[in-house]
């Protein structure tokens, strides 16, 4: 850390000049930088779900004499959901360790893994949307519904997108290879694929188990 | 630390670790405590022997757990002193989740709270001024 004085000059450091006025190493490397610049837009898309949350639970009891939580959610299907994006998250790290020593094909394994439990929780996310909405439980019934429409859906549209970029990076990786920039653009997915289990945790406790205590 | 290895002074969040044993090791663990978190979830807010007001605050308490066993296992979030950076935006965005949740669920509560019309208070004439 305290360098500065004791070592004696380091003098041309940085593309031969003197001091990039950057410290005497000059700014991080890209690999350090675009990761951190991302790790900064998923903390801040959790700012965004904490707004959606503190809608939510500002507006859970206020269901216009429509149901209410304890009628519409099922756990068991939610410990379903929840299994497999954990399990979706844990092997997405796999994916990673695999690519960080370029095997092409346990990578590509891994993350059909990955995209495949990640598939498995939306349908089972869809169906359950789809058999609200049937029963007149839609957006439109209620301030309350309308709020856990927003919620859920968001991290829903969330995974969607994620299961669209792990496709991306799945045939990018096929057609370049463990190129810097490629292996960059997925310990990016990777963090956005673990922000939104940590997301899911806050949903499945909040939404679905304090929901539907007695 | 020394001149030398100060350019490996910041890692990137996600980013494994060294060896390859250690690596999964710590994606089993996390694992593993995540499924024993979920599993003490699913089993506290079905069942009836604790008490039951307690029961919502004890379901937070344990999510925020496992947010941390995820951001610790699979983020590699974690206290050494590559890791500054990162924590220290997480720090920050912490604060602002806890600000906007505990802000907006406090003063929604003390609103709905105080415009309710009890009869008390349609009734002008017994209002003093």
């Amino acid at each position: 850390m305290s360098t500065g004085t004791e070592v004696p000059a380091i003098g041309l450091t940085h593309m031969g000049s003197e001091d990039t006025g950057l410290g005497n190493r000059g700014p991080q490397s890209k690999s350090i930088v675009v990761p951190y610049g991302f790790w900064l837009f998923v903390l801040s898309d959790m700012v965004l779900f904490s707004a959606l949350f503190a809608s939510y639970a500002s507006l859970v009891h206020a269901t216009d004499g429509g149901p209410v939580t304890s009628q519409l959610f099922n756990r068991t299907t939610v410990l379903v959901e929840t299994m497999a994006l954990l399990f979706s998250s844990f092997v997405c790290g796999l994916a990673m360790i695999a690519a960080k020593r370029k095997n092409l094909w346990w990578t590509e394994a891994w993350l059909v893994v990955t995209a495949l439990l990640g598939l498995v929780f939306l349908f089972i996310e869809v169906r359950e949307f789809v058999g609200m909405i049937h029963i007149g439980a839609g957006p439109q019934r209620s301030a309350f519904l309308s709020a856990f429409f927003t919620l859920v859906g968001c991290h829903g549209v969330h995974v969607t997108a994620g299961l669209m970029w792990i496709g991306t990076m799945m045939a990018q990786l096929w057609a370049k290879g463990f190129q810097p920039h490629i292996g960059r653009r997925l310990l990016c997915l990777s963090i956005f694929w673990h922000a939104l289990d940590i997301i899911w945790v806050a949903i499945f406790t909040i939404v679905y188990l304090i929901g539907t205590l007695p | 630390m020394s001149e030398r290895d100060s350019d490996f002074m910041n890692v990137a969040p996600g980013e494994p670790h060294d060896s390859i044993l250690s690596e999964t090791v710590a994606y089993v663990v996390g694992l593993a405590l995540a499924l024993i978190l979920t599993g003490v979830s699913f089993w506290v807010a079905s069942t009836s022997a604790l008490w039951g007001p307690g029961v919502a605050v004890g379901l937070v308490v344990l999510a925020i757990a496992q947010m941390g066993v995820h951001l610790v296992f699979f983020l590699h979030i974690t206290s050494g002193p590559d890791n500054t950076n990162n924590v220290l935006a997480l720090a920050f965005g912490v604060l602002i989740v806890f600000l906007v949740m505990i802000g907006t669920i406090w003063i929604m509560a003390h609103l709905a709270a105080n415009m309710g019309p009890t009869p008390e208070m349609t009734n002008l004439m017994a209002q003093r001024g």
